[in-house]
Formats: C-alpha cells, structure tokens, sequence
C-alpha cells in the first residue's frame, strides 16, 4: 500500500501535469476548430447545393466512418507524400479536428432537421433572406437542442488524444506509460492517476454541458 | 436570447483565430524535395539539426522523469555531431519510435536519426547510414525466474517473445527462433511492461536497449550472449552525400579526441554485465 | 496497391477476421453487460441506482486506451490474458457504459404506465421490465444501438496497441517490412469501411423510418 502511495510523488505528478497541459492544448484547439469546420460542412450538407453538398456528406461519412487511429496515422505518414510537413502536436490536432468535425457535421445536421419546417418559411415570409434565416432563427435552435451530443462529442475528443500516444505526443497518457516503464511499483497508482485526470476533466466538462442546456433551455 | 447566442459566437471564433495563428506557428516547417544534399543545405542554412531519438530507451534515449528532458547516449551523440557538422546549429530533438522512425525521415520530418538502428541492407535501400558508432547485437531479457536460457531455447510454439514493431529484431527472432510466437508492440516502454507482466516469455532487441532495461529492474536479466550483429549507425536522407560525408568525419572526431569514451563511460560505465569497450567497438 | 493486397492478403484478411471477431465479441458483451448496468439504474433500489451510476460515469469518462492497457499490464499479472483478450475486454467494458446509456434512455422513453399497468396486472416488476419495457426499449433504441456498434468497430483499432493482430496491427506490420506508409493504410481502411458503410447506411434508414412514425406521436 505504502507503494501505492509513493509513486504519487512530486516528481512523478510534474511529469503527469506537464502531459496534462500538452492533452489541454490539443483538445481545446481541435475543439474550437472541429466546432466551426463541423457547423460549415453540416449546414452545407443541410442546404443541399447540388453536386457539392452529396460529395460534402459522402466524403463526411468516409471519415466517420473510419477509426481515428488510422486518421492520425495518415496525417502523420501519408500527408508528407504531398509535401505537408507537421510536427506531432499539429499532427494530432489535424487528425483529430477532421476526424471530429466530421462527427459534428452530422450532429449538427441532424440538430438543423430538427427544427420545425415552418420556422424557416416563416422567417423567410417574414421578409428575411435564408442566410438571415438560418443564422437568427434556425442555427440558435439547433445548438440549443444539440448542446448534450455536442458535449459528448468533445469528451470523445479528450479521450481521444490518448491515441496519438502511438505517435509519442507527449501527452498524459504516453508519459504514464514513461514513468511505470521505469518505476515498476509505480504501475498501479499511474492508472489510477490517468482514471482520475481524465475524469475530472471530462466530468467538469460534462457538468459545464449540462449548465448550458439548462439555461438555455430556460 | 439571440443576442447571448451571437457573444457566444463571437467569441469561438475570436478564440478559433488565436488557435489557427498557435497552430500554423507549431507547424514543422522542413520540406523535402528530392535535391541533392538538401539536408544538407537545410540544417546549414537555418541552423537547426532536428534530431529523431529515442525517448523510452534507457541508457540510450529516455525521457527524464524529473526535467521532462531526453537523455542517453545518443541522445548526446546527436549534439556532438551537430556540433561538429555545423557549429551554430541548434540541436532539436523530435520523439520516435522504431515504427515512427523510418517514414519520418523519409517524409522529411526530421534530418537524421540517431536512435538504436541498426544499420541492415534493407534499410540501406531507404535510407543512407553513416559509419557505425556503437556495436551491439540482439540478445534477449528475461525475468529471473524464466526457464529460458537462450535463444535457442526459445523455438518451442510455447514461448511468446516480445518486440517492438519495425526494429530488426522481430524479422531475426523469426528467423533465430521460427517456432515461436512473436508479439509485436508499439514502443520499448508497453514491451518492458508487458515482460513483466508476463505477457511474454523473453523480450529481444539489441543488448544495449536491453542493459538499460535490466539496469532498472533487479528482477530482469540479459542472457544467453548476443546472436547477431547490429552495428547502430546515423540514418540520413539518400541523396544527401555531404551530410553523410559529414557526420562519418564528426564521429571519427568524437572517437579520436576523447569524447567517445568519456560518454561511453558516462552512461555505460557501471552497468552490470556490460563491457563498453566492446559494445563502443574499441 | 493491388499488388501490395496480393503478397499480403493473407495478413489482411487475417486482421479482418481478428478485428470481426474482436467487435462481435464486445458487441455481445457489452449489450448484456450494458443491459444489465441500464437496469441496475432504474430498479428501484437506491443502492443499486448509485452502482449502476458511478460505474457509467466512470467508465464512460475515461480512454478506451487507458482501460485497454490497464488490462494488457495489470490486470494480466493476476489473470493470464493474451493482447487480443486485453483489448477484447477493454472493448467491452468499455461500450458497455455507452450502451447502458442507450439502453436506459430507450427504457425512460417507454410511458411509466406501462410498467405499472402491468404489475396490476399481476406481473412483477422484474416480469414487467422484461415483458413489457424492454422489447419495447430496444425498438427504440436500435439506430442509436446500431451507431454504438459501429464505434466500436472502429475503436476495434485499439488492439494494434497490445499486439492484438487486428487489421490496423496488421498494417502497421506491413507497413514497417515494406517501408510503404501509404498503401497498408488505405487497404485496412478499405476494410474498415466495408464494415462500417453499410451498417451507417442502414442505421440512417432506420432512424428516418422511425422519425417518421414518431412524428405523429
């Protein structure tokens, strides 16, 4: 038990932190970016522009549909090919924002069906153009009720970063497999550290989620 | 109500502008074209020599608990011959693993690598080596408590070997040891712990990685000798024969005035069961 | 690309099965297991209601990679289990608390009086939950069940990190003797999306087909 205990010393715990940071950084970026890809490339799938919006939505389900893991190994071993040279922290938060935004575009797709047919014609007689239309009326309320699968979406992500261990980002996950590599004894209570930070990370923002939804709602 | 929907908008795209400016700025910005010694060129140009090392290998690369740094004898290798090559170049060092390492030059993310590579004809057909720097050979790591002697010992459909993914070791275990099961994993530090978790019977790399390993762990031995030869060398980008030329005359500087052996010493010094002297092929 | 395919079908497809085997294996695993957590949550018994709770939230809050490896390099110096069983568990355990999630919306969505009026009827609550809602539960639930499926196809992937011989350690394998970061890649991808592609489709059907019905609801 005393082992249990001392691996958590203050060395060890700056080491685990220091990942913390590089994970932070890379999700809230991929985050703030895979929000905004992921809204463009839902509405375009939402306003059916011929042509464009079935390749969007047919080149959106080949990367739902494909594990993130071989996202992260195309962007960090086949992008060069093409003269694309990324360092690992840009190379996970790449892969990661593609891999999510396709995700969200179909949340948010979905979240645009959602609302009733006859607020857009409504809008729209009221004397509003569509872009109006949909920034004012349609968008706010498709965010509004898609606040829960988005939140989810972005604790994925958190998860998520630990993939990019297999290209040795430095991040929490990769550096508590460094310090039980090297302090056998050590092994239990560095899981019991990495279950710890990510659930406090993801629970703080599922909690934050959950807020927004409320008062939204309200 | 559309007026907090609009802040709330306002200001995820003011953050997004920020993280697209952090992102492009993080952004590796090495391009690759096939011209002759374009490395070359490259790492005189900007001063900068980026290095592809180890960062779970003891004794070698390893990433330091406590500064966050790598440290190892390759990893101070690499600033000695960077320092040798072009004297205001600044030495950075990117992680890799044996799976990572090869793409990554040949993709132009890194100048060169100095990381536990064995210098192999295949690998001569992708990449361009320097003159070998340390002798090492493939050896296995057991708990000491295993019935397993030697490699030999090892070819029974019973025995499950750990190795990494794209080190030369898991082609030779095939070939030393065709029976048995070969369990190919991503980075030293997952083969290490699956070992002693019992995940495998054996783990087998190069004895230098190996010797690190056992140097942590009282309940690990190397044994049973090495099997094969596997001289590390500098892999560099073909078409790059002035960076080649370069790197061969800055080791033989190192061996020549003293500097080897002092870091040889260094970190091999007072591990058990190493003869330096060997391994550095004095 | 086709020749790579022909000199290395054999580790494709080899990876194929083992990724196959892998998802239906957690697929079964974590529907019970799911099922049996949704239920823990409802039942009314406090006790029972804070386990199945405290189990979701934790489970679902953590990476996959870490539950994964945390089998392969502790749990495997208790009980002796292999890299494709370690990943194969982690799979599991870890949909299961999507699953219950699925599950005990599916359960909440079928009207309260539904139980009650069965356990007038002389049922008891356990019969009631197994006759009446939960048939009725997983009619609701199955595109949302059929999208947790299909992740976890993908996140079948997480055997390459424990020497799972899956398609993607596979590529990885062939990858590191071929020198080609290219091709391996795209051919599992290629697999992977024989896999997922059609049950997406379907699933999308499913839920259009439901929305319509449910709209009049």
């Amino acid at each position: 038990m005393s082992e249990f205990f001392s691996a958590f010393s203050w060395v060890n715990l700056r080491f685990l932190i220091t990942g913390l940071g590089v994970t932070v950084q890379v999700a809230v970026i991929s985050v703030i970016l895979s929000f905004i890809i992921g809204s463009v490339l839902g509405v375009i799938r939402y306003v059916k522009i011929p042509y464009f919006s079935q390749i969007i939505g047919f080149i959106i389900d080949l990367i739902r549909n494909l594990p993130l893991l071989l996202i992260i190994f195309f962007t960090y071993f086949a992008l060069p090919k093409v003269g694309i040279h990324f360092g690992v922290v840009t190379s996970t938060i790449f892969a990661l924002t593609i891999f999510e935004s396709a995700m969200l575009a179909e949340i948010i797709r979905s979240g645009i069906m959602a609302v009733p047919k006859g607020q857009l014609e409504g809008a729209l007689s009221n004397g509003l153009n569509f872009k109006q239309a949909l920034w004012h009326i349609i968008l706010p309320q498709a965010y509004k009720k898609m606040i829960p699968p988005i939140v989810s979406q972005f604790v994925s992500l958190i998860k998520d970063t630990s993939l990019a261990t297999i290209i040795m980002l430095p991040e929490v996950t990769y550096r508590a497999q460094i310090v039980y590599a090297q302090e056998p004894n050590a092994i239990v209570s560095m899981f019991f550290a990495l279950a710890v930070i990510y659930f406090i990370l993801n629970f703080i923002i599922s909690k934050i989620g959950d807020m927004l939804d409320r008062r939204m709602a309200a | 109500m559309k007026s907090r929907f609009q802040v709330v908008m306002k200001s995820i795209l003011a953050a997004s502008a920020f993280a697209l400016v952090a992102g492009v700025s993080a952004t590796n910005e090495i391009h690759a074209d096939n011209v002759k010694n374009d490395t070359y060129k490259r790492i005189m140009k900007t001063d900068r020599m980026n290095w592809g090392v180890k960062g779970d290998t003891k004794l070698m690369g390893l990433m330091n608990i406590k500064t966050g740094k790598l440290e190892g004898f390759d990893v101070e290798m690499a600033k000695e011959i960077t320092k040798r090559v072009n004297p205001d170049a600044k030495v950075v060092y990117t992680q890799i693993t044996s799976g990572t390492r090869v793409p990554m030059l040949i993709n132009g993310n890194i100048d060169a690598i100095i990381a536990t590579m064995s210098v192999t004809p295949d690998r001569q057909k992708v990449v361009d080596f320097s003159q070998p720097y340390f002798n090492a050979g493939q050896s296995i790591l057991v708990k000491k408590s295993s019935k397993y002697h030697n490699v030999k010992e090892l070819n029974t459909p019973k025995a499950r070997v750990l190795a990494v993914q794209g080190s030369t070791s898991i082609d030779e275990i095939k070939e030393f040891a065709p029976k048995a099961k070969v369990v190919g994993l991503q980075d030293y530090a997952t083969a290490l712990t699956a070992l002693k978790a019992g995940q495998g019977d054996a783990l087998t790399t190069d004895n230098g990685i190996l010797y690190g390993m056992a140097a942590g762990s009282k309940s690990l031995e190397v044994r049973g000798g090495t099997f094969t030869k596997e001289p590390y060398g500098v892999a560099m980008q073909k078409q790059n024969p002035k960076l080649v030329k370069a790197v061969d005359k800055a080791i033989d500087d190192i061996k020549q005035d003293g500097t080897y052996e002092k870091m040889a010493k260094k970190w091999f010094g007072d591990v058990k069961g190493m003869d330096w002297k060997e391994l550095a092929g004095e | 690309m086709i020749s790579l395919f022909q000199s290395h079908a054999g580790e494709f497809l080899t990876g194929f099965g083992w990724t196959i085997l892998s998802s239906v294996l957690a697929l079964i695993g974590s529907t019970i297991l799911g099922t049996a957590f949704a239920i823990m949550e409802v039942v009314p018994n406090k006790l029972a209601n804070i386990i199945g709770r405290i189990y979701i939230e934790i489970v679902r809050n953590i990476p996959l990679l870490v539950i994964t490896m945390f089998f392969y390099v502790v749990i495997a110096n208790v009980i002796k289990i292999s890299g494709f069983a370690a990943g194969t568990f982690g799979l599991t355990l870890y949909t299961s608390a999507f699953i219950a999630e699925t599950v005990r919306a599916g359960i909440n969505a079928v009207p309260k009086g539904q139980l009650e009026g069965a356990m007038s009827n002389g049922l008891s609550w356990w019969q009631g939950m197994r006759y009446v809602v939960l048939p009725q539960a997983f009619k609701l639930v199955i595109p949302p069940l059929g999208n947790q499926f299909i992740n976890l196809i993908k996140n079948s992937s997480v055997l390459a990190f424990v020497a799972g011989l899956d398609l993607m350690y596979q590529a990885n394998q062939i990858s590191q003797s071929t020198f080609d970061t290219f091709g391996p890649f795209i051919i599992v991808g290629i697999f992977y999306l024989i896999l997922t592609m059609p049950l997406s489709y379907y699933m999308r059907y499913l839920e259009n087909r439901l929305e319509k019905k449910g709209g009049q609801a």
